[in-house]
């Protein structure tokens, strides 16, 4: 069955990557901002480009809190990247006073421990010993807020900048990378690939 | 831990791969898909792809070879050449940058790099500054592809675009741009020891001892293009090279 995917139009994002990644993996892309469409996806993906602040707002001003919400509750398969993680968290430094999606109950930090903010290239990552999607390698990464821990209940996979930090969150049909897949080689596009089986008869 | 980048970089005119030295004396330098397709199965961490078409239809064929790019590459695209204004930026995004380059209209009007980082974020933007040695041992930035010198001090042009919101700087040392001498180790490490971001180095490199010597100076990417294009070496064979030196790369 070919996977159908809703990517979430935060009009800040830049989706070509993640939109031609999705292509290469044989999937069908929608590319939307409507609250109604994200209701009825079968799948989402969750980009992000920009600050913590601008993504909330945009997905505010679409409504689209409560259908993201509500489509994890109900065990859909939805893939997050980069700002992508850090909106689905309670709040992030960068943003004080921002209320994200709270689906992960976390708060974010500034790398504070490096000199060199963004974190901006490519970063080894450690899978943690429990997690089914992640496998080790090298992966992009543009941030410059991070998850130093990871919360109770999620699986994932782990990096080092500074101190260890989270590079993914995975728990069941969800799987958030603070990294870019769709920009992390071959390794990245398989991500991606065993991704879009979450969910699916196999699993 | 983050690895040293090696990032090949396509100079691209009417939807060609050009190179020369000291940005003349220009040769083709083959099919922009084709060369970027082999740089990332040799292990590229990255593509720099430079507009440096002179006219609108080079522009259109410009973002056309964009779209190209990015169906096909599972890496970062970083695109400059030409931009002059938020919207450049976000037509080139729209085709399938990943980051934008932006050059001589940053140097004319500085707030371009702040409404660009506002708009996309500061790891969006790509500060390329072009520099040249001056008489007194010191470096000044040059523009509109070298023709125009411009008696700025590099150095503080590079700490003044990082505070408005530059993520990383793409320094070319116009001096070795496509000479083969090596790259500008004391410029790579002035600026890299001023600025808060990393500091891609460019302009020279013809081995992958100079590319230990540019991360020894300061450097946290190495962009080559004469040495790739021309066949002399491959991204594979420079990435053990840089190995063997103890520089952590991605293989």
């Amino acid at each position: 069955m070919i996977p159908r995917v809703v990517v979430i139009d935060t009009k800040t994002a830049n989706v070509a990557s993640v939109l031609a990644a999705l292509r290469r993996a044989g999937a069908e892309t929608t590319l939307s901002g409507c609250a109604n469409v994200v209701a009825r996806a079968d799948r989402l993906l969750l980009p992000g480009v920009g600050s913590f602040e601008a993504g909330m707002k945009q997905l505010r001003r679409n409504g689209l809190v409560e259908p993201i919400r509500e489509h994890v509750t109900k065990g859909r398969p939805l893939l997050a990247v980069c700002l992508g993680l850090q909106l689905l968290c309670n709040a992030s430094e960068e943003s004080p006073g921002v209320e994200g999606i709270g689906l992960v109950d976390a708060e974010l930090s500034r790398f504070d421990e490096v000199r060199l903010v963004p974190q901006i290239g490519w970063n080894q990552v450690i899978p943690c010993a429990d997690s089914r999607l992640m496998r080790a390698g090298y992966a992009y990464f543009a941030n410059s807020y991070r998850l130093t821990e990871r919360p109770p209940g999620w699986s994932g996979a782990m990096s080092h900048y500074g101190r260890p930090f989270v590079a993914a969150l995975q728990r069941e049909n969800v799987l958030a990378c603070q990294f870019h897949p769709e920009l992390s080689g071959p390794w990245g596009q398989a991500l991606i690939e065993r991704a879009l089986k979450l969910g699916g008869p196999s699993c | 831990m983050l690895t040293t980048r090696l990032i090949p970089c396509l100079d691209v005119k009417d939807g060609r791969v050009v190179k020369g030295i000291r940005f003349a004396g220009l040769r083709d330098s083959g099919d922009p898909v084709e060369r970027a397709r082999i740089y990332e199965d040799q292990g590229a961490d990255e593509i720099v792809m430079l507009d440096i078409s002179a006219t609108p239809e080079g522009r259109d064929c410009a973002r056309h070879t964009v779209a190209e790019l990015r169906e096909v590459l599972q890496i970062p695209l970083t695109v400059g050449g030409g931009v002059r204004s938020v919207d450049d930026a976000a037509r080139l995004l729209e085709a399938g940058a990943d980051k934008v380059g932006i050059n001589t209209a940053a140097v004319e009007r500085p707030a371009l790099i702040a409404e660009m980082a506002a708009r996309f974020g500061r790891q969006c933007v790509v500060l390329a500054l072009d520099a040249a040695r001056t008489p007194h041992d010191d470096w000044e930035v040059v523009i509109r592809s070298g023709r125009e010198r411009t008696g700025r001090p590099a150095v503080g042009w590079a700490t003044r675009a990082s505070d408005l919101g530059a993520g990383e700087i793409l320094l070319t040392s116009w001096d070795r741009d496509g000479t083969g001498d090596g790259y500008d180790t004391a410029l790579l490490h002035a600026v890299s020891q001023s600025v808060p971001c990393p500091v891609i180095a460019s302009g020279g490199a013809a081995s992958a001892e100079h590319m230990a010597q540019a991360c020894h100076a300061g450097a946290s990417a190495v962009l080559a293009a004469s040495i790739l294009h021309d066949g002399k070496t491959t991204i594979r064979d420079l990435k053990t090279a840089l190995a063997t030196a103890g520089i952590e790369v991605r293989q």
